[in-house]
């Protein structure tokens, strides 16, 4: 399988303050990443700094998304390249309906790929058959988006749009935090339903947990921003095990 | 004064026929002289034919307008230099066409773009394909359609000037019986000097079948527009009104002060629409329409409502505070308004809300939109009076911040004289943050998309009060307004 996404010495700042120090990362076309580390370690960061968002300073380093340099990217544009960013914190936006929000994005994505835009009734039938699969009420369609949806129902609904956008590189950010068993495992449906040998998800998490149901193909452990040890999903358990001490310190030895 | 053909074109769409109407073509007889005295005030009532009753009842405006000078309202937060009253004109009606149009080349390509964009007046022929509309073209009504159909039906829908000859009991029974002559300074000066506007009369027990429309257009420079309207539904009535403005771009500053008074007798309802485009200036403040306005309906029968809704997004300045007085027991007064000021706009505006009858109720849902420089203020006050048991308001005012250097201002009056009424108030302020345009944008939107998207979400509640297809024009006059105040 090709290469999807190639992150080169990557180095990168919040307000002046220096987060990640060097992360070195290839996702191939097909696999499923996961990137798991300790709070402050610079998970987020990466999810933002990959999806665009203003603040994150990129001050060293480059980013490949299929031969393109992501960076020089705006986050629209990064959008309609194939780069999903399901978000910790989902953002309110009042008076918007879910379907009339998605629908635009939908299409604006269709239309990048030289696809013919969803009319509503085939939005409809699409968005129906997604939600079913995700066990949520059509009545989510016409809620204002993410206006009083409870931590789980925000989750789902980043998922569901996941589905709807079809991205090729889907970037999780913490989405199985705040979710209970059974959410868990639908969401985790969710995702390994989108698996597919031209696809690529990244997922960030703090837990092992979500890995038990969405298997990955290479487990990374950053810390202080760097990615210090790689490996496949056993790592994840080892993890689990030692906790990330042991990975802490052989990074600071490392620095 | 040149008639630009776009405007030409405009019209001849929305009266659907040949420009042939019977303007005068001699030029100097197009204008009353600049400025205004008593023999202004004769003048334009003797080109309009008037009887001896109007023309002294805008006699006794003028002198009680002479009598207010220089006392313009200074307690609204709007700021402008002072007004020249004697550097206008008050009085303009279109040339015939062939006496020299602008040729379309002439027009500037701004302002063409700019009507590209909101797909007038194209569009215009198509919305208004359905509705009855009167024309309005400076100081005079160009024409008015559907009118017989309406007739059939006992509906009279006509120009102002008109309605004085063809039904001069109704006009002289309704007039400044909601609005006084001496309502205000820029009301008085309406009274004096109104040339034309639309007039009404859904007879009782008829359902008006189609929308009313009345399509203004300020085209002549340096003249003051000052329509008046009058809507009067009889008992068991129904009828929704919509009316639209537009301007061309001007560098200098123009006037337009109107009255519109709505009454509505028993079991009657009104339904009244603006969409307010009358020229913003340009980007750094420059030109523009004063665009200062009296509203007001009475609610005088038992059981009646009225109901007004409106889309400010033009003008450099707005002072209007559309109002309903309450009197019939179990009356109904809603205001849904959504203010947009970009540049250097300012608004000020809002509402009243008189409850005078038993059990009477209204509504205020106020959505202002600040960009660029802009301030934009609600002002509203809720009276309930001693006898007005059981009243109830419920107001909501939200202001919706974009960039660092508009304004969004709340300043709500409660007066509240019976120990039944229930009156609540909420009000909102907030910003688009850069949370919802990023998370906007990492779905593929781009940032005018974006914008647009927050926006109108934010406007929903009231553009969902608008007849549809004026929604959707609402919601383009929204995006056009708001372009580039992000990025």
């Amino acid at each position: 399988m090709g290469q999807l996404l190639e992150i080169k010495n990557l180095h990168a700042r919040v307000e002046g303050k220096a987060i990640l120090d060097g992360i070195e990362l290839t996702i191939d076309a097909g696999e499923v990443h996961a990137v798991m580390g300790p709070n402050g370690s610079g998970k987020s960061t990466l999810a933002y700094v990959l999806s665009g968002r203003e603040g994150y300073e990129v001050t060293e380093g480059e980013v490949i998304f299929e031969g393109k340099d992501l960076l020089a990217m705006a986050p629209e544009e990064r959008a309609r390249a194939g780069i999903f960013l399901a978000f910790q914190y989902p953002i309110e936006i009042p008076g918007v309906s879910t379907s009339v929000f998605l629908k635009s994005a939908v299409n604006i994505l269709r239309r990048e790929r030289g696809e013919s835009e969803l009319d509503a009734m085939d939005f409809l039938k699409r968005a129906k058959e997604k939600l079913a699969a995700l066990r949520m009420d059509q009545k989510f369609l016409s809620r204002p988006v993410n206006v009083g949806f409870s931590g789980g129902e925000k989750k789902r609904s980043e998922i569901f749009q996941m589905a709807m956008l079809e991205p090729k590189l889907a970037i999780l950010d913490e989405t199985d935090s705040g979710l209970d068993i059974d959410a868990l495992k639908i969401v985790a449906e969710g995702i390994n339903a989108l698996r597919s040998p031209e696809k690529a998800t990244l997922m960030i998490t703090h837990y092992q947990r979500l890995l038990d149901y969405v298997v990955p193909d290479k487990v990374h452990v950053l810390a202080h921003g760097r990615i210090v040890k790689t490996g496949g999903k056993e790592l994840a358990l080892e993890l689990e095990e030692k906790g990330y001490a042991a990975f802490d310190a052989a990074s600071k030895d490392a620095a | 004064m040149a008639v630009s053909s776009e405007t030409l074109e405009t019209v001849r769409s929305v009266t659907g026929g040949e420009y042939k109407y019977g303007f005068v073509t001699d030029i100097e007889s197009d204008f009353a002289p600049r400025g205004l005295n008593e023999d202004i005030v004769r003048f334009i009532s003797a080109k309009k034919e008037e009887p001896d009753w109007l023309l002294q009842w805008r006699l006794k405006a003028y002198r009680f307008w002479t009598g207010l000078e220089h006392e313009e309202p200074k307690w609204s937060k709007v700021q402008h230099p002072p007004i020249d009253f004697q550097d206008a004109y008050y009085y303009a009606a279109p040339k015939e066409a062939k006496d020299g149009p602008k040729s379309l080349d002439e027009v500037d390509p701004e302002l063409l773009r700019t009507y590209e964009k909101l797909g007038i007046p194209l569009r215009e022929q198509e919305v208004l394909a359905g509705v009855a509309v009167d024309a309005v073209f400076d100081s005079i009504s160009v024409a008015t359609t559907y009118k017989e159909k309406l007739a059939e039906l006992g509906i009279v829908f006509c120009p102002f000037s008109e309605a004085v000859k063809e039904h001069p009991d109704l006009v002289q029974k309704y007039l400044g019986s909601v609005v006084p002559y001496s309502d205000n300074f820029y009301a008085t000066l309406n009274s004096a000097v109104f040339s034309d506007g639309s007039f009404v009369y859904i007879p009782p027990g008829v359902r008006c079948p189609m929308e009313l429309s009345t399509y203004f257009r300020i085209n002549a420079a340096n003249t003051g527009q000052f329509e008046r309207t009058l809507i009067i539904a009889d008992r068991d009535s129904y009828v929704s009104y919509l009316e639209g403005c537009t301007a061309p771009m001007r560098d200098e500053n123009q006037l337009h002060a109107a009255v519109v008074e709505l009454v509505t007798h028993d079991n009657a309802e009104i339904k009244y629409a603006t969409i307010q485009n009358w020229y913003p200036g340009d980007k750094d403040g420059k030109g523009g329409i004063y665009n200062f306005v009296t509203k007001r309906g009475a609610c005088r029968g038992r059981n009646s409502k009225i109901s007004w809704t409106q889309v400010e997004t033009g003008s450099a300045i707005t002072w209007k505070y559309p109002s309903v007085i309450l009197q019939g027991d179990n009356s109904i007064g809603e205001f849904y308004s959504v203010a947009v000021t970009n540049n250097y706009q300012q608004a000020d505006t809002g509402t009243k809300m008189i409850h005078i009858g038993k059990n009477t109720r209204s509504t205020i849902i106020s959505k202002g939109i600040s960009a660029g420089h802009g301030q934009n203020t609600y002002r509203g006050l809720v009276r309930v009076m001693p006898k007005a048991k059981g009243a109830r308001n419920y107001t909501q005012c939200d202001s919706l911040l974009i960039g660092d250097s508009c304004g969004g201002h709340t300043v709500p009056y409660i007066e509240v004289r019976n120990p039944t009424a229930r009156v609540e108030h909420e009000a909102s302020a907030s910003k688009i943050s850069d949370d919802q345009l990023f998370y906007c944008r990492q779905r593929g939107l781009d940032l005018e998309d974006a914008v647009s998207v927050i926006v109108n979400g934010f406007c929903k509640e009231v553009f969902q009060k608008l007849p549809m297809e004026f929604a959707v024009e609402a919601q383009k006059l929204l995006d056009v307004s708001l372009e580039g105040s992000v990025g």
